[in-house]
């Protein structure tokens, strides 16, 4: 499996063009602030007031290495730059012609190529940027970490294609590992096959079917039993919106209230999919299902969704996080969190899974849909620990963007009238505000202190 | 005899691009790579700085041996391949061997054109398109005071230059009336051809050898236009042509070059070819045409390769953008794209003698079709880009004129994914 590595990422909102970058690169090279040695340089379109940089990506199949006819560049396998060699380069400069980021350019002074060397891995024009315009990115990081492990669900499960949940589940196990007991109840989960068809799990780790009802209850039961022989085994539960929000949610709210040890994941499409789109208390306002239909009346869901993370905070778990698949490190990082507080108590993770089948958009979009929904607020990320006693958004959105952009990737929005629209935009707004308040550093401080 | 599930004749850019392509998709299947020349994979396109000494020979290697191993390629060099048996899909070799192939990439490239001069097969003459060639023409650059080049493409300047600069005095024939017409409109080219005339370098345009006899020692010319010329040296350089001749009887369609699809097909199954060799749909032309340069043989081996392994990635070849780099005499120019400005087209042209620059942008439409510049700033490859992207440019195009440089590389940044 290849690696990933570090670039340097540039946002274009945040930069004013004040080419702080320029001279910090020269200085760097050359000991000089002659923006002519830069390797960053920084443009401006006067008329739209936007700026763009031309910069080296690093990319990973860099076309400048293969159109390269001396050798003179390659990329460093183990820290992922472009390299460049003087030696062996003859300056005819067709790398110039294959950057498509005007990333290798000449030297007017040296008449030679120049390049981004990374700085050893501590890029002078991130330093010198004041408005965090440039960072220094690692993309995909996980599959150094964690690609080579064994994919634990076996190929073919019969999901509908596209689906954001056989996603999540082969992500879900590759990280949890092994040494686990899943139980899967009634739901996408489930009928995707993890349970198995002919005597044959989906699986190659122990997995059980339980009732909608009782999925919370019967993975206590297991715990205590694997506890009692001596055996640390993580007890995971992946439920659908409905399996824990309706269904499941008395043994769900019970095992949170003792404390009960185990991962509960919630896979949320925001309905009943595999049975048909039925609204679930997830279902969010003006949503059409098949329960809440579109006509001359109705217009979709009439309530919102049940917020359930936040009711999770409430019984407090020992670990609650929201998650999306388009946000796959911090989905990760959260997973490792919720291994180690499955030891002490619950750890809840609410993951917004669209849906291309139920929710009518194209297979092809299902990321932008669940990164668009973090980007409009609709779904925040963040998360809870017991300990620190607050929530902590794990990618903040400060300046989101209309909730429009989201609701018109998808198919069950697209009767919405403006009006709906405008709704769903300030109970988005609301919302946020009241997550706001739970991540209040000088509430906690207050109540401590009357503690 | 010996199998191989994949077979690549030819061992430069085209050839190692589908190698590193089918590597990714398929880990095992067993690879061939066979090449006539005698060393490890290299790129005509170092020839002329081999030449001028700024590349040293050992040191002009695309591959090692020890990377080819770690690829579990077998590399066969000194490997000429002399008949195609598509039949029975295999090749004969010079040594009469024979490789059976379960899918073949023919990136045999090209070979020197000559032109019908009358005389030339019998005279000593040198052209510059393998290592061999580069060395025998270094070696004569001490040796000899007087040289003629026959063609002003890149090959012939590049080579002009360098046994101008070797201290020889060196003439230039080109039929056509300008220097490098594959990439410069006229004023351009003449600015080129000022360089090289104020460096020395004599160049005859709207010239043709008729005929030429001569020995080891000199060589005389007879031109066109009457009147003679005498050198120590003659250098062969009027463009290259593909090297198909073992397609002979194959069934595998050749017109100018190998007729390949968007795929780098050919019309007979399990074979391909790219690079120099193939000749595949132009991007501005409906027809298909040669398109002999590193970057477009780099794309089409990649495409190759991709196809080859059934790559679920593969993006079908949007047509050969002609397009190149050119140092010269301490100067950089770039060509992408149209350069002829053909009906309904529009040009913005900037022309600053003093200091030698010139940047001219072709438009048709809303979209820019060529740019080329002498030492302009312009990023080649973000022009190169906009071009094959068709970008719009409707509303940009008035300060896009105004500041090229700035004006593309913000709509890099803005709509590049």
């Amino acid at each position: 499996m290849g690696n990933s590595y570090k670039t340097i990422a540039f946002y274009q909102d945040k930069c004013d063009g004040c080419g702080d970058c320029v001279p910090a690169c020269s200085m760097h090279h050359t000991g000089t602030t002659d923006p002519a040695h830069s390797r960053i340089k920084v443009a401006k379109d006067a008329e739209e007031n936007s700026f763009g940089i031309a910069l080296c990506r690093q990319c990973g199949q860099p076309q400048c290495v293969t159109n390269c006819p001396s050798g003179a560049l390659s990329k460093d396998v183990s820290t992922g730059v472009v390299k460049w060699d003087k030696d062996k380069c003859v300056n005819c400069q067709l790398c110039t012609l294959a950057c498509p980021y005007g990333g290798i350019t000449c030297n007017a002074l040296t008449d030679q190529v120049m390049k981004c060397n990374f700085c050893d891995g501590d890029p002078a024009c991130v330093k010198a940027c004041p408005r965090g315009a440039l960072e220094v990115k690692q993309v995909a990081s996980i599959f150094n970490a964690w690609g080579d492990l064994e994919d634990l669900v076996v190929p073919g499960l019969s999901a509908c294609l596209g689906c954001n949940s056989e996603m999540l589940l082969r992500h879900t196990l590759r990280r949890i590992g092994p040494n686990v007991v899943v139980a899967t109840p009634p739901g996408c989960i489930a009928g995707v096959g993890s349970v198995g068809f002919n005597a044959k799990t989906g699986l190659k780790t122990p997995v059980f079917h339980p009732l909608l009802t009782n999925t919370a209850a019967m993975l206590s039961g297991a715990r205590r039993y694997y506890k009692r022989i001596g055996r640390d085994v993580t007890m995971l539960a992946m439920a659908g919106d409905g399996g824990t929000a309706d269904v499941g949610f008395q043994s769900l709210s019970g095992a949170a209230e003792r404390g009960e040890q185990m991962i509960y994941i919630c896979v949320d499409n925001e309905g009943y999919m595999n049975t048909g789109v039925q609204r679930s208390s997830t279902t969010p306002y003006g949503a059409w299902t098949s329960t809440t239909p579109v006509g001359s009346v109705l217009r979709g869901k009439t309530r919102d969704a049940k917020p359930l993370p936040l009711l999770m905070v409430m019984h407090n778990c020992e670990y609650v996080a929201t998650a999306s698949t388009a946000f796959m490190e911090d989905y990760y990082e959260k997973l490792g969190k919720a291994i180690e507080a499955a030891k002490k108590g619950m750890a809840y993770i609410h993951v917004f899974s669209p849906c291309p089948t139920g929710w009518r958009f194209p297979t092809g979009k299902l990321i932008e849909v669940a990164r668009k929904a973090v980007e409009t607020n609709m779904i925040p990320l963040w998360e809870f620990e017991l300990k620190e006693g607050r929530i902590r958004f794990t990618h903040p959105v400060d300046n989101p963007i209309p909730v429009q952009a989201y609701l018109s990737l998808i198919g069950k929005y697209k009767h919405l009238d403006e009006k709906q629209i405008a709704f769903i935009q300030e109970q988005t707004k609301r919302k946020i505000g009241v997550l706001k308040n739970f991540a209040r550093e000088d509430e906690r401080e207050q109540v401590s202190n009357a503690g | 005899m010996d199998h191989t599930k994949y077979l690549i004749v030819g061992s430069s850019h085209a050839g190692i691009s589908a190698l590193d392509a089918i590597r990714l998709q398929d880990k095992e299947g067993s690879i061939t790579l066979v090449t006539q020349e005698s060393c490890l994979p290299y790129s005509p396109t170092i020839l002329p700085y081999v030449l001028s000494g700024q590349a040293r020979p050992e040191k002009i290697f695309l591959r090692d041996q020890q990377s080819l191993d770690d690829l579990s390629v077998v590399f066969k060099p000194g490997t000429k391949v002399m008949a195609l048996d598509a039949r029975e899909r295999q090749v004969t070799l010079q040594s009469g061997e024979k490789i059976e192939y379960e899918k073949l990439l023919l990136a045999t490239g090209a070979a020197p054109k000559r032109p019908p001069v009358q005389g030339l097969e019998a005279v000593p003459h040198h052209v510059l398109r393998t290592l061999e060639d580069a060395l025998t023409l270094r070696s004569k650059i001490r040796k000899e005071r007087t040289a003629v080049v026959l063609g002003a493409g890149l090959i012939g300047l590049h080579a002009a230059e360098n046994l101008a600069k070797g201290g020889m005095k060196v003439v230039v024939v080109e039929a056509l009336s300008q220097v490098l017409p594959g990439y410069f409109d006229e004023e351009a080219s003449q600015m080129i051809f000022r360089a090289f005339s104020d460096n020395g370098v004599k160049i005859l345009l709207n010239e043709k050898a008729s005929r030429v006899k001569g020995t080891d020692e000199e060589t005389t010319l007879s031109l066109a236009s009457g009147g003679s010329l005498s050198a120590g040296l003659l250098v062969v350089a009027t463009g290259v042509q593909p090297r198909v001749e073992i397609l002979k009887g194959s069934g595998v369609e050749v017109d100018q070059g190998i007729l390949v699809d968007e795929r780098m097909r050919t019309n007979v199954s399990g074979i391909w070819a790219a690079g120099d060799v193939a000749q595949a749909r132009g991007f501005f032309e409906s027809s298909k045409i040669l398109n002999a340069t590193l970057p477009n043989a780099v794309e089409q081996g990649r495409i190759a390769g991709m196809d080859m392994v059934d790559d679920p990635a593969l993006k079908e070849y949007p047509g050969a953008v002609g397009m190149n780099t050119y140092k010269f005499f301490g100067h950089r120019a770039f060509s992408v794209g149209m350069i002829r400005a053909e009906a309904g087209c529009e040009v913005e042209k900037v022309v600053v003698p003093e200091s030698f620059r010139y940047q001219r942008l072709v438009f048709k439409e809303d979209q820019l079709v060529g740019a080329s510049g002498i030492n302009s700033d312009l990023d080649p490859g973000i022009m190169y880009q906009l071009v094959r992207r068709k970008a719009y440019m409707g509303d940009v195009r008035t300060r896009f004129c105004a500041s090229p440089l700035d004006v593309s590389r913000v709509m890099m940044t803005s709509i590049w994914r």
